[in-house]
C-alpha cells in the first residue's frame, strides 16, 4: 500500500490496531472502521490525496480483471474479520472456533465465519464414497448415495445453530460478544425433510428414537426423539446456497432446529431407528448438566431464548457522544422471538427494541434501538422474550437455580459497560 | 408456509402409492436395500444394557499393557489426565465446588465405555483396536476406578452386569426452570 492508499480505512485500521493493543481483544472489527471510532480517527495524520476535492487513485486506473478471484473473498481491508480461535489450545482436534458476531450485520452468518466444533478434526469426505445407512426399527433397511438424497423433494429454511456450552457459568468471562456467545451462527439450509426419508424406510411400531452417527474420527453419536425427527428435522447438504463446508459436515449433516449444536450430527453416515436412546458418551459423560446437589440433567435438547448486543459491544469504543444505534441479535430454540427489551441505565428501566423483519422461527432476529449517548458511563443490555412467553434470565437468576457446575445452556443476559472514554467492556467480568 | 405445503405434497404421494401398489413404505422408491453384512460392519453403537456388544474378552492385566502403549501418552500413566480427559477418581466430588467428572465418578453405564473407546480412541487411530483389546482396556480403566478386581476378565455379559456408582443420579430436563419477572420500570 502506498502513502496515498485509502485514508479512511487506513486510519481506521491504525486506530483499530491501537485499540486492539490496548484491549487485548482477539478479533479486529470492521465495525470500528465503519464508525464507532471512525470520526475521531479521521482528524489524525493522513494524506488527503483520495479525499474531496481530489480524485481517488482507484478511479484513475482499472481494477483487477475478471477471473482474478474465481472464488470471491472479502476486501483485504476486512482481513481482521476472521473466526475467533483460542490461542495455545492443548487439543486442536477436539476444539471450537467462534463466529466474530460483533463484526457482522443482519442475521446470516457467512459460511466461512460459521462457528465450528468438532471432536476429532474435520474429515475430508469424497461425496461419491459417502453413504447414509438407515436401519433398525424400519420395514426396509436402506442405503442412500448423495445423489439419492438429492433426488428427494428439497426445502430451504433459515435456522440458527448454537453450541450448548456458549458460554460457561464460571469466570473468567470473555471480553467480546464473540468470546461470550460466538458459538452461534445462522444460515439458510437446504436439504430433505428427515420425515420423508424415514417414511421411505417405513417406521415400525415402537420406533421412539433415532440414533445418528457421524463419519468423522469421533464417530460422534447422539439419539434424537422421534417427535423431532418427524417434525422439522432435516438432512442438509447445502448452506447459504452452496454445498456444506467441510467444517459443517460435508457432504451431509443432520439439522435439528433449536436443539443444542452437538446433536446436529455432521458427516452423517448412519441412522438407527430404536426404542430407546443409545446413551452414547456424548449424551451421558459429556453434554449433561451437573446440579449443585450432584444430580445431572440429561437429554437437555432445547436452546432457550437469548440475545446479545453486538454493537456497541466488548472490545469496541464509542468515538464520540451523540447518536449511536444499539444493535444485536436474539434467538430461541422454542420458536420466534416475540420481543427484545433494551436497558441503557444498568437495568433500572427497559424499552422495547425494533425487530428487523422477517422474524423467523428458530432463526436469529436482529433488533435495534436508536440511542443518544450523553458521554457518561453507562451499562447497556438486552433481554429477549420468545413466542412461548419465556423471558431471558440474568446470570444471577440462572446461577441461583443451577449453580456454577452447570456447564451448558447458559442463556444469561450479558451487560456491556461503557466508560466515559467510550471503551466498551464486559460488565460481568 | 412452504414446508407445510411440501409435507402435504408428501402425504399425497404416500396416499397415491398405497392406493396403487403394495409397497406403501417407499413412496419415492429412492435408495437400495442395505445387506445384513453392510449393516453389521457399520452398526457399532452399544446401548446402556450392552445390546450389540461383540464377542470377545480381555483381562485387566492385558488392558494395563494396552493402556500403557496406546493411551497413557494422552491420559496419563494412571489415567490422571493430560491432553485427554482424566479417566480415574473423582468419586464424592460431584456436589462440591470442584466436581471431577470421570468414568468412575460420573458415567452412568459401563457398556458406553466399550462403545466410545472402540469408535473414538486412541484419538490418533480410532477403530484400530481389536474387540479383545477394547474389552481389556475398558477392564483396566474400570479397575483403576475400583470397579473391577485386578484379576478380572471382561466380556459382553460381565461388562453389561457392572453397576456404575453414579447411574441413579441423572434426571430429565425440567426446563424452563428459571424465571425473569421482566420488570420494565423502576427495577
Ligand atoms: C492423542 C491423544 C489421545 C490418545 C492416544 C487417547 N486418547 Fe482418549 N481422549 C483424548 C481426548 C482429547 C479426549 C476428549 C475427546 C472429546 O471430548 O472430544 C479423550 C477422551 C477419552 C475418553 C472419554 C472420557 C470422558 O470422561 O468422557 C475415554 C474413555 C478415553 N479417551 C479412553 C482412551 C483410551 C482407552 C485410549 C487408548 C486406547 C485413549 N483414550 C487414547 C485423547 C487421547
Amino acid at each position: 500500500m502506498t502513502d496515498s492508499a485509502d485514508i479512511d480505512e487506513n486510519t481506521a485500521a491504525t486506530s483499530r490496531r491501537r485499540f486492539l493493543c490496548k484491549s487485548g481483544a482477539l478479533v479486529g472489527g470492521a465495525v470500528i472502521a465503519g464508525g464507532l471510532a471512525g470520526s475521531e480517527a479521521l482528524g489524525a495524520s493522513e494524506s488527503a490525496d483520495n479525499l474531496p476535492p481530489n480524485v481517488p487513485e482507484w478511479m484513475k486506473t482499472p481494477g483487477d480483471p475478471m477471473g482474478s478471484q474465481p472464488y470471491g473473498t472479502p476486501s483485504p481491508f476486512e482481513k481482521g474479520v476472521i473466526k475467533n480461535i483460542p490461542k495455545n489450545l492443548s487439543q486442536y482436534l477436539s476444539a471450537s472456533g467462534r463466529t466474530p458476531l460483533q463484526d457482522l450485520d443482519g442475521i446470516i452468518t457467512p459460511s466461512g465465519l460459521f462457528y465450528e466444533r468438532h471432536h476429532a478434526g474435520v474429515p475430508t469426505i469424497d461425496p461419491a464414497q459417502h453413504r447414509l445407512m438407515l436401519h433398525g426399527l424400519v420395514d426396509k433397511s436402506l442405503i442412500f448415495t448423495m445423489d439419492d438424497i438429492r433426488r428427494f423433494p428439497s426445502e430451504s429454511r433459515i435456522h440458527f445453530l448454537e453450541c450448548s456450552g456458549n458460554p460457561s457459568y464460571k469466570k473468567p468471562y470473555g471480553k467480546t460478544a464473540s468470546d461470550l456467545v460466538g458459538l452461534l451462527s445462522c444460515a439458510e439450509w437446504t436439504g430433505v425433510s428427515l420425515k420423508l426419508v424415514l417414511q421411505e424406510a417405513g417406521l415400525q411400531a415402537g420406533a421412539k428414537w433415532v440414533v445418528a452417527e457421524g463419519a468423522d474420527a469421533a464417530g460422534l453419536t447422539r439419539s434424537i426423539p422421534i417427535e423431532k425427527c418427524l417434525d422439522d428435522a432435516m438432512l442438509v447438504y447445502s448452506q447459504n446456497g452452496e454445498r456444506l463446508r467441510p467444517q459443517q459436515g460435508y457432504p451431509l449433516r443432520l439439522l435439528l432446529p433449536g436443539f443444542e449444536g452437538n446433536m446436529n450430527v455432521k458427516w452423517l453416515r448412519r441412522l438407527r431407528v430404536a426404542a430407546e436412546p443409545t446413551y452414547s458418551r456424548e449424551e451421558t459423560s459429556k453434554y449433561t448438566d451437573l446440579m449443585p446437589d450432584g444430580s445431572a440433567r440429561d437429554f437437555t435438547f432445547y436452546m432457550e431464548a437469548k440475545s446479545i448486543i453486538t454493537r456497541p459491544s466488548g472490545g469496541q469504543r464509542l468515538s464520540t457522544p451523540g447518536f449511536h444505534e444499539i444493535s444485536g441479535i436474539a434467538w430461541s430454540g422454542h420458536g420466534k422471538i416475540r420481543g427484545v427489551d433494551v436497558s441503557v441505565d444498568d437495568g433500572k428501566s427497559w424499552q422495547e427494541a425494533q425487530l428487523q423483519e422477517p422474524v423467523l422461527t428458530r432463526a436469529l432476529t436482529r433488533f435495534r434501538l436508536p440511542w443518544h449517548w450523553d458521554g457518561q458511563p453507562a451499562v447497556i443490555q438486552s433481554r429477549a422474550t420468545d413466542e412461548t412467553g419465556y423471558v431471558q434470565p440474568t446470570l444471577a437468576e440462572l446461577l441461583a437455580v443451577r449453580g456454577e457446575n452447570y456447564y451448558y445452556h447458559n442463556n444469561a443476559i450479558w451487560p456491556w459497560r461503557i466508560a466515559a472514554g467510550g471503551e466498551v467492556t464486559n460488565a460481568n467480568a | 408456509m412452504p414446508m407445510r405445503e411440501l409435507s402435504i405434497a408428501a402425504f399425497a404421494v404416500v396416499a397415491l402409492a398405497s392406493a396403487t401398489s403394495a409397497q406403501a413404505q417407499s413412496p419415492y422408491g429412492i435408495g437400495r436395500s442395505a445387506t445384513p453384512a453392510e449393516i453389521a460392519g457399520w452398526n457399532i453403537d452399544v446401548d446402556r444394557y450392552g445390546n450389540n456388544l461383540p464377542p470377545g474378552s480381555g483381562s485387566v492385566s492385558h488392558g494395563h499393557e494396552v493402556f500403557d502403549q496406546q493411551c497413557a501418552a494422552c491420559h496419563g500413566a494412571k489415567g490422571e489426565g493430560g491432553v485427554g480427559d482424566r479417566l480415574v477418581g473423582g468419586q464424592g466430588t460431584l456436589a462440591t465446588p470442584k466436581p471431577v467428572r470421570t468414568v468412575g465418578s460420573y458415567w452412568p453405564y459401563a457398556p458406553t465405555l466399550f462403545d466410545y473407546i472402540r469408535r473414538a480412541m486412541p484419538q490418533n487411530a480410532p477403530q484400530s483396536l481389536s474387540d479383545d483389546d477394547v474389552y481389556a482396556v475398558s477392564a483396566y480403566i474400570l479397575n483403576l476406578n475400583g470397579l473391577l478386581p485386578a484379576d478380572a476378565t471382561l466380556d459382553a455379559k460381565t461388562l453389561s452386569a457392572i453397576k456404575m456408582p453414579n447411574r441413579n443420579m441423572f434426571v430429565s430436563d425440567p426446563r424452563p426452570d428459571v424465571k425473569n419477572p421482566a420488570c420494565m420500570m423502576g427495577c
